[in-house]
């Protein structure tokens, strides 16, 4: 059934992001396809993988953004751009309009842990839930001609057969930065809760009124690029100690 | 969006067919006329090739009856519901005018409202969608169904004028219609040009607390799926061109089509058919341009991330 779970489920299982963190390395992107194409459901295809117009199935992607303070314009004025790398997958959104859009059923949220699936035997592949989803974390697979999305790594997190340490999504175990973290958001003592307290966690797109599950943390303030240390120039007055004494030897000579 | 063909096909035929439906439904033509029998089948057989149209971009359409089984939440899947039960109705009417040259007012009439219903159905599922937001407002379903009694009462003047009876009132009702569509569909395409982005690149990242956010690199350089469904773009200059393209084939050129008719005809037969006929392609090329433009200017929330 495509209706949503009427209360808010026991658990609110996501993934809490680090924008102060990632470096945009698409290391989590490489391994939430490899994971995924031999995982849940239909593998992620490509089309022309080794030509020239290649593309295919993502359940996660990296953007990067260019931020720019007010009055700002290059790097070095006031207010200095910076770069964000921003990773997106599925939200697991609370109030999941791709759900209830479902003509068929295939779609739905679990009641007990909120993630939000496909049965892919019973999507027809209309493509109306990727329309309905703001995020874009919905891709129709071409080869399959059925819908793909972030599964939060099902296979993995309830697979006793793993290892504890590797019941958590691929993307968040392979993450050389520990950028991506997993765990339960409607828990408030949980790991995840805790950051997003301590961090100010935000929403994607409040306005759309999707209440998304997975949070992202915020860049931290950063100072001024002028303020870094800056490799130090010929003839620097700066210099002190024993640079000062060679520079002045070297000066003599 | 991108502006599939299947789609396009699909709402503008089911929408005609759908009209002219309701105009026999509500005894608009006499059954008695060979004409009003082809009419009958006309509509029965626009609506059946919409709804086929709209099969064609299914991934995997064998699987198409699953979607009558989510009507509590679904749009599409009430419309397919609503589609299939229609056809009772609509076929009793017509078992009704042809084989018995008979009028049923109670299967008409249902039919005529359960048409209407479906219109409304088709409508809703682009206008539920709050990630498009020029789609988001109660103008969509306003215009298909407005657009639906245009052409169902355009084409009902084509078969009037061929039987010769109860030309007078579908002229006048047709122009009622045609004046109504197009003028909501204005106020909805001024809504359109003039409303702020509910989401921006500032709100899609959560990152405008530092500032203007703007695209810096893409996930691929090339295409993907999100992309090519969603990042559909038209260029402005065509866009109005295009615009005022389907006012006039949509809207005028059919007005001063059935005017002319109305000049023309007590005097000549052949000519009456001929301009009333060339009223009715005239709108469908308008509205099939107006469908086009409402699937490609219309701008999905998801481009906040793609810099579009």
């Amino acid at each position: 059934m495509t209706s949503l779970p009427s209360l808010p489920t026991p658990k609110k299982l996501g993934l809490v992001i680090d924008l102060d963190i990632c470096v945009g390395c698409h290391a989590c992107v490489v391994s939430c396809k490899e994971w995924n194409t031999g995982g849940y459901g239909a593998a992620l295809s490509d089309q022309d993988p080794y030509g020239a117009d290649v593309s295919g199935t993502f359940l996660n992607r990296i953007h990067s953004f260019e931020v720019l303070p007010e009055g700002a314009e290059k790097i070095g004025e006031a207010g200095d751009a910076r770069i964000v790398h921003f990773p997106k997958s599925c939200l697991h959104c609370e109030d999941a309009p791709c759900v209830t859009v479902c003509p068929t059923g295939a779609s739905y949220k679990r009641a007990d842990d909120g993630i939000v699936l496909v049965d892919e035997d019973m999507c027809i592949g209309c493509g109306l839930c990727a329309w309905a989803c703001p995020y874009g974390a919905r891709e129709m697979d071409v080869a399959a001609g059925v819908m793909k999305k972030c599964t939060l790594c099902i296979d993995r997190i309830y697979n006793e057969t793993m290892e504890e340490v590797d019941r958590v999504p691929s993307c968040v175990r392979t993450c050389p930065t520990n950028a991506r973290h997993y765990g339960d958001l409607a828990d408030p003592t949980s790991g995840v809760s805790k950051m997003v307290a301590a961090r100010g966690g935000i929403d994607l797109m409040p306005e759309q009124g999707t209440k998304p599950v997975n949070k992202y943390l915020p860049p931290r303030p950063r100072k001024p690029l002028a303020e870094s240390a800056m490799p130090l120039a010929e003839n620097s007055p700066a210099a002190s100690g024993f640079f000062a004494w060679l520079d002045g030897m070297l000066e003599r000579i | 969006m991108h502006p599939a063909l299947s789609i396009i096909v699909f709402t503008t035929l089911s929408g005609f067919g759908y009209g002219l439906a309701a105009v026999l439904g509500f005894g608009l033509l006499d059954p008695q006329f060979v004409a009003t029998k082809i009419a009958h089948i006309l509509a029965l057989f626009l609506i059946a090739g919409g709804l086929a149209s709209s099969t064609l971009h299914l991934g995997n359409p064998q699987r198409a009856w699953r979607a009558l089984s989510q009507w509590r939440t679904s749009w599409l899947s009430r419309e397919g519901v609503l589609a299939i039960a229609t056809f009772i109705p609509l076929c009793i009417a017509a078992y009704g005018a042809i084989f018995h040259d008979r009028y049923l007012p109670l299967p008409g009439i249902i039919g005529a409202i359960m048409s209407g219903i479906t219109v409304y159905c088709t409508s809703m599922i682009y206008a539920s969608m709050k990630s498009v937001q020029a789609w988001h407002t109660r103008l969509t379903p306003a215009t298909y169904l407005l657009f639906s009694g245009a052409g169902g009462a355009l084409l009902g003047v084509v078969f009037a004028v061929i039987s010769g009876s109860g030309v007078l009132f579908l002229m006048f009702l047709s122009v009622i219609f045609l004046a109504a569509a197009w003028a909501v569909k204005s106020r909805w395409r001024r809504r359109m040009e003039r409303m702020q982005p509910l989401s921006t690149p500032e709100s899609a990242t959560g990152l405008g607390f530092i500032g203007e956010v703007r695209l810096f690199e893409r996930p691929h350089t090339n295409d993907n799926y999100l992309t090519r469904e969603m990042g559909f773009q038209i260029a402005r200059k065509h866009a109005a061109k295009l615009v005022q393209m389907s006012y006039m084939l949509g809207g005028v050129v059919p007005v001063v089509l059935l005017m002319l008719t109305l000049v023309a005809g007590a005097a000549a037969y052949a000519v009456a058919i001929t301009f009333v006929t060339l009223a009715v392609i005239a709108h469908f090329a308008g509205v099939f341009v107006e469908r086009w433009l409402f699937f490609a200017e219309a701008r999905h929330a998801v481009m906040n991330y793609y810099g579009r």
